[in-house]
């Protein structure tokens, strides 16, 4: 009926089928040189081992916003790992965290739900008081969040039967998950304080 | 062939196997909408049932019955729209049955473990069986199993029966999309402890789920659904459906890397996701354009109301709550304040209703009529339609009523928690128990009432519309 090419329906048969191959391949493209970038023990997703050392999260004047920034030893739980324990370590703590369902109440990477506060810095909060306290307050706290709640909005955390091994797992991840380079996410946050 | 009655005689083999889908869709519906009216009562109320049943249970069946119930409404429109477009019986009925059969035992399995066993120690073990931890994609390493395995024998089905018979221009975007549709979800189908890398492949599935292969295959139905109810004429439906995948992929494909500013991947992104995802809304312009230009120039004169309804209610939903409620906070600029706020629930609730809630109510409407022997289901039915009118309007009102309250408390949680007190997590509770978060949260709860009153009409009225109506379906005539 109409000759016009923008009416066309070869044409645009053809258009979708070029753009949706094109577009998959440029994705793929990117992919293939995102993964490694993003792998552990690269610049912005550090080896596991890097619980052993302190992190803060420092504005960056170039970039414009907060980076992790991997400083002196600072042992968790005073006790040395080499990257195959700390692999150990935070394996087992993420997939705590999986078990136990935590991304239905909070986010980590922003990414969850909103019942409950992001755990992307949880590592690096003031919550925790400063770094001499923050290790066994943690762990109180996820053993028996019930009592050691810190927030007047009425809700708490369940227990969630979390063992000390398990909460020191948990708090590893957090700790490793702390120090990704999530390009200045999130914001503005203020860290705790850490000696020396 | 019995008028005004439901009778399975009324249809053919694929929409038989459909009908069963629907049922099921629809239970899961209201599953969906009582357990988010729970989840929605727990942030005003945080002590209800407190340690029994908590949010992350609530909230996690809420947002799995959604994807499942859509889902099934998905399979079961294809089903139902089978021989009609390859014009020969379906191939291969009995593995459909028996698809059907388990992918039901294994929803309901999947749900009985989530509400009494609900979560497990850190092993293998609770990700096999009990709960895979990770947000949409919750189910059992065994069920992503059985779940491939029904989508392959859906596949099957469709593609053998469109081999044997017709091709067509709908069917060919549609078997394509399936494919991706099915292969995308392998992504998702593994552990790495690195949560970059996990969270990398799982917006593969969530986004091009959602955002790619879900939009062209409603897009499908929508196609299929002019030409049915407004007799539109084949060749232009068929023309906007590849102007509207080289859209939908064009933008969606690359959008995805709106999220991929925040998880660890390189700063690129931010520009790459931020541009083509700020393009994602264009398609769904079009098909506004496309359907209420074709709508008028049939004077609205279509073979079913509420289906024609609920498609009109699809094609703006999908613009609002896909398109401006997603591109609102789409730029890296404005995103980085909102990410992981009451923000994304107001774009996820108008999203997922606009987009897809909406087209599938449509087909229910479709196979309501036929089921009942084409009856009559355009103007002038009896009661003059309130059920459907009604539902129709408290369900559009109650999901836009939620949108909005839901928006209002995001602005105050990225002003207050993320731009002021910096995301910690007293400033993550400052923002809670801002009056202006509250009162969010009191008019989501008020108008998810009014949606649940909504669903309650909705399948009242499936279940009786056409009853006892002796007038055959308007004859549309179909353009040349």
């Amino acid at each position: 009926m109409t000759s016009k090419w923008w009416a066309n329906e070869e044409f645009w048969r053809k258009m979708a089928v070029w753009v949706t191959a094109g577009m998959l391949l440029v994705l793929i493209a990117l992919t293939f040189d995102t993964i490694p970038k993003i792998s552990v023990g690269s610049e912005r997703v550090p080896a596991y081992s890097v619980i052993n050392q302190r992190i803060d999260y420092v504005f960056n004047d170039e970039r414009n916003f907060q980076v992790p920034v991997i400083g002196k030893e600072q042992l968790l739980f005073g006790k040395k790992l080499n990257e195959e324990e700390a692999e150990a370590m935070v394996t087992w703590g993420k997939k705590i965290i999986q078990g136990r369902n935590c991304i239905n109440c909070h986010t980590l990477l922003g990414n969850g739900a909103y019942y409950a506060p992001d755990l992307t810095k949880a590592w690096l909060d003031p919550n925790w008081g400063n770094s001499n306290t923050r290790e066994a307050m943690m762990v109180n706290f996820l053993m028996d969040p019930v009592t050691n709640y810190m927030n007047d909005s009425g809700r708490k955390m369940p227990n969630m039967n979390i063992s000390k091994d398990e909460a020191k797992a948990i708090i590893a991840f957090l700790k490793w998950m702390s120090s990704i380079d999530t390009n200045g996410f999130p914001y503005n946050f203020k860290s705790i304080g850490q000696e020396g | 062939m019995s008028i005004g009655v439901l009778d399975s005689n009324n249809l053919n083999g694929g929409q038989k196997l459909a009908v069963k889908y629907f049922c099921v869709a629809v239970i899961l519906f209201v599953a969906q909408i009582l357990f988010g009216l729970i989840s929605g009562l727990q942030f005003i109320m945080p002590d209800l049932f407190f340690n029994v049943l908590d949010f992350n249970v609530t909230r996690m069946v809420h947002i799995n019955a959604m994807v499942v119930w859509l889902l099934m409404g998905f399979i079961g429109s294809v089903y139902w729209l089978l021989e009609d477009e390859a014009g020969v019986e379906t191939v291969g009925l009995v593995l459909g049955n028996l698809a059907f059969w388990v992918l039901t035992a294994a929803v309901t399995v999947v749900v009985l473990v989530y509400l009494f066993v609900q979560v497990g120690p850190g092993d293998d073990f609770t990700r096999w069986f009990v709960n895979e931890g990770r947000e949409y994609i919750e189910a059992p390493r065994w069920a992503d199993i059985g779940i491939v395995v029904c989508i392959l024998i859906f596949f099957y089905n469709a593609a053998a029966t469109f081999m044997k018979g017709r091709w067509s221009g709908i069917s060919g975007v549609l078997i394509l999309d399936l494919v991706a549709l099915a292969g995308i979800y392998l992504a998702g189908m593994f552990y790495t402890t690195n949560i970059s890398v996990d969270q990398f492949w799982w917006w593969w599935v969530i986004h091009l789920w959602v955002e790619a292969t879900w939009e062209v295959l409603v897009g499908c139905i929508m196609a299929w659904g002019l030409i049915k109810l407004l007799g539109v004429r084949r060749k232009i439906v068929t023309t906007w459906l590849y102007i509207e995948v080289a859209l939908m992929f064009g933008s969606g494909i690359l959008g995805l890397g709106h999220h991929y500013f925040w998880i660890g991947t390189p700063e690129y992104w931010l520009t790459i996701g931020g541009f083509f995802s700020a393009l994602e809304p264009v398609p769904l312009v079009a098909m506004v354009v496309h359907s209420v230009y074709d709508s008028g120039v049939h004077k609205f004169k279509s073979a079913n109301h509420p289906a024609m309804a609920w498609l009109i209610a699809h094609t703006f939903g999908n613009f609002f709550g896909a398109g401006v409620w997603g591109f609102m906070h789409t730029l890296p600029q404005i995103n980085l304040y909102t990410h992981g706020t009451q923000w994304s629930a107001s774009h996820g609730h108008l999203a997922f209703f606009g987009a897809y809630a909406t087209i599938v109510i449509a087909v229910f409407y479709i196979a309501v009529q036929k089921w009942r022997g084409d009856v009559w289901m355009s103007g002038g039915l009896s009661g003059n339609g309130w059920k459907w009118k009604w539902s129709l309007g408290l369900l559009n009102m109650g999901v836009v009523g939620m949108t909005m309250a839901l928006l209002i408390s995001g602005y105050v949680q990225s002003f207050i928690e993320r731009a002021i007190e910096g995301s910690t997590w007293s400033g993550y509770f400052a923002a809670q128990v801002h009056p202006w978060f509250v009162q969010g949260m009191n008019w989501r709860m008020i108008f998810g009432l009014l949606t649940a009153v909504g669903i309650v009409l909705l399948v009242w009225d499936l279940l009786t519309i056409g009853k006892g109506e002796t007038r055959t379906r308007q004859e549309v005539p179909q353009d040349n």
